[in-house]
């Protein structure tokens, strides 16, 4: 038999727009509900071990993250590592980022980093967990590229006009998360304090790290 | 008999940080990585990123081999969005694979 999904999609059109509903079940839910019912019946998988997958899952959050950037505010040594090769660092974490790199871009002074994904929702799922549906959104996704400044104003973040503006379109494989700058008057915080300043938006770039 | 994998995976790579580079402009089917926004654009490479398996491939359940190199570009948003109304120097990074670079004559 050919493969099914190479057979439906070898056409040159362009899929239409599926519209952001979730209050009923789409094709592509019930299909999920269907092959997950199926690898239960044929005891490929048990609910148990999809349950603990989703607990895992929902564990990991913004938390995490935090974590990850208080600790490179303040252990310098740590920042170079995680600047150079952002993967490899995070172990230190326990954080294993599967088959996709982690890539982390550092606010200064002069360039603010933003972060989106214009072709779906890739997003650093392995330490910020689930992404917010506004990441998502048709609206987040295309406007982040073409009119950044406004989108950030629309979350409250007025970046001056000076500074320089990086959005980083996550179409392949990295994975990013933004190194806030670090919030003045902080430097006799423990990192356990500083990751308290420091929001999921921040993480993405649409927010700054908040004050003591 | 074949090579080892090791020997022919991987696609040598054409670029290094600094390079002028143009997207190429091309609308192919298919489960394709390369935003239509960027398509015809010209940027600089930023980052050498090494070789991934070609998403274009792996999408219909193939090896994806030879592996792609991958390259974060940076975009000027006045390149892309003419109109563009912000800060002439803000800019877009985007990941690109090998295939759809070119080189460019200038460094925008």
């Amino acid at each position: 038999m050919t493969d099914p999904l190479s057979a439906a999609h070898a056409h040159p059109h362009r899929h239409p727009p599926r519209p952001d509903t979730d209050d009923t079940l789409g094709h592509y839910q019930i299909m999920e509900i269907a092959i997950r019912e199926l690898l239960i019946e044929k005891g490929i998988v048990t609910p148990a071990e999809i349950q603990r997958a989703i607990e895992a899952m929902d564990a990991r959050g913004e938390a995490l993250g935090a974590r990850i950037v208080a600790r490179a505010w303040t252990d310098p040594v740590f920042k170079a590592r995680l600047m150079a090769d952002g993967t490899e660092a995070v172990r230190d974490f326990g954080v294993d980022m599967g088959t996709t790199r982690l890539f982390v871009v550092e606010n200064t002074p002069a360039v603010h980093n933003m972060i989106v994904c214009t072709l779906c929702s890739c997003y650093p799922r392995m330490v910020l967990g689930l992404p917010p549906d506004w990441y998502k959104s048709r609206n987040y996704r295309s406007r982040a590229v073409r009119e950044p400044r406004g989108v950030l104003r629309e979350f409250g973040l007025s970046v001056p006009d000076d500074v320089e503006v990086r959005v980083h379109d996550s179409t392949a494989d990295m994975r990013y998360l933004v190194l806030p700058l670090r919030p003045g008057g902080t430097e006799s915080l423990s990192a356990e304090r500083l990751a308290a300043l420091v929001s999921r938006d921040a993480m993405i770039g649409i927010a700054f790290a908040r004050n003591p | 008999m074949s090579a080892p994998a090791a020997a022919t995976a991987a696609v040598p790579s054409r670029f290094k940080p600094g390079d002028p580079v143009a997207v190429r402009q091309a609308y192919p089917p298919g489960h394709i990585r390369t935003p239509w926004y960027v398509r015809g654009r010209c940027g600089t490479v930023v980052h050498a990123l090494g070789p991934f398996p070609n998403p274009e491939e792996l999408s219909y359940n193939r090896s994806g081999l030879p592996a792609q190199p991958l390259y974060r570009v940076r975009f000027r948003q006045t390149e892309i969005w003419p109109d563009y109304a912000g800060n002439r120097r803000d800019t877009v990074d985007i990941e690109i694979y090998q295939h759809w670079l070119e080189p460019a004559g200038d460094a925008r």
